[in-house]
């Protein structure tokens, strides 16, 4: 009796160790996470539209139907990103997330303060290698880290009433997230 | 033969217990660190580096993105205020204001995220297209059949969510459960 009562304990302790390690390991053997479901519509550094959640088809659950979305699959192996959208007249926002579609970085129109909103993305490796005079030059400049070589950004643009949803959606349609080309221009 | 017997059940034992547990976790949701207000839960860490374990898991899982924490906060109800779960057969009321924010939407899904067919196509509200009262609060109708004002459509099916969004808000990780964040009140009114 005693010794299966040890047994059961010691199965109930494996089995935390089992949860733990399942919980820990599922992120990376997902395979229907949104990051995969963007993969086939979504090639890299390109700007795509994501269509907008319908009750027969949507990309990924709970999306908000209210905002156009567009997304760009970034991979900054080749080096750093500059991400850049125009403002719509509501709201717009542009996120970032890692491989295992973790928000990292998030940003709106009013905390950007301009009609444009623009942001260099690279790894924290690729920011340290920055020459000293262009950090200077940093303040106007906003350089965000990305924590992992591939990711999700998303631009994302409310419209208040549906009537404005074609307004929303050609303020993300026209963002951009394109590879330097050598130093980047001074503003 | 009894060391056999014995490895075999310690492994059975783990294997329900440390896949059951998992299983439970991701499908009916952890609400640990969550800032709950009456039936509304947000879970502002998810939209962070910062999530836990948990988190990760179920977003991969379900394969959502999470809003950041710098875009937005969602909130979510899966009952009325007094723990009775959503029934798209009833009619349920959301009355009050919300907390300070720039633009707010309300969307009804599913249970697994999908949005809910209707007839008038409409499938949430923005803060822009609310009739309020002259004292600023509002009234939401979520029933199966047409209600004068602010009606959201249930489509007529059993159960659903509710998910508030708040953009540019200032509540989030730091933000204490208490009067600070006013939501609105969920109650469940005449069901067939």
């Amino acid at each position: 009796m005693i010794r299966w009562l040890l047994l059961l304990i010691a199965g109930v302790l494996l089995g935390g160790i089992v949860h733990l390690t399942t919980i820990l390991m599922l992120p990376r053997t997902a395979t229907q996470d949104a990051y995969s479901r963007l993969e086939p519509i979504a090639p890299f550094n390109t700007v795509v539209p994501v269509p907008a959640p319908t009750p027969d088809k949507a990309l990924m659950p709970f999306m908000d139907p209210a905002f156009a979305t567009a997304v760009c699959r970034y991979d900054l192996h080749e080096g750093p990103l500059r991400v850049t959208v125009p403002v719509s007249l509501a709201y717009s926002s542009v996120s970032f997330f890692t491989r295992h579609d973790i928000a990292y970085y998030a940003i709106n129109d009013r905390a950007a303060g301009r009609k444009t909103i623009q942001l260099d993305l690279m790894t924290a490796e690729q920011h340290s290698e920055l020459p000293e005079d262009e950090n200077v030059t940093a303040a106007d400049r906003l350089i965000v880290e990305s924590p992992t070589l591939t990711g999700l950004v998303t631009f994302r643009a409310l419209a208040p009433e549906p009537g404005m949803m074609p307004m929303a959606k050609a303020s993300v349609d026209a963002a951009k997230c394109v590879r330097w080309q050598g130093p980047p221009p001074s503003q | 033969m009894r060391l056999l017997t014995g490895t075999l059940f310690v492994l059975i034992v783990a294997a329900a217990v440390g896949l059951g547990a998992t299983y439970f976790a991701l499908t009916r949701g952890t609400t640990f660190g969550g800032l709950t207000v009456g039936a509304w839960t947000a879970q502002a860490k998810t939209g962070t580096i910062d999530a836990d374990p948990y988190a990760r898991a179920s977003i991969a899982r379900i394969g959502r993105l999470p809003l950041a924490l710098g875009d937005g906060l969602t909130f979510i109800a899966k009952n009325d205020d007094s723990h009775r779960p959503f029934d798209g057969r009833c009619e349920v009321v959301l009355s009050g204001i919300t907390p300070a924010a720039r633009f707010w939407t309300l969307t009804l899904y599913n249970m697994h995220g999908e949005l809910v067919a209707n007839a008038v196509h409409r499938y949430g509200f923005t803060s822009e297209e609310i009739v309020r009262h002259p004292n600023g609060h509002f009234t939401i109708v979520v029933a199966p059949r047409a209600n004068p004002g602010n009606w959201l459509p249930t489509g007529g099916i059993e159960h659903y969510i509710l998910a508030m969004r708040f953009y540019d808000t200032s509540v989030g990780v730091a933000t204490k459960e208490g009067r600070e964040i006013p939501m609105p009140t969920i109650k469940t009114g005449s069901c067939p």
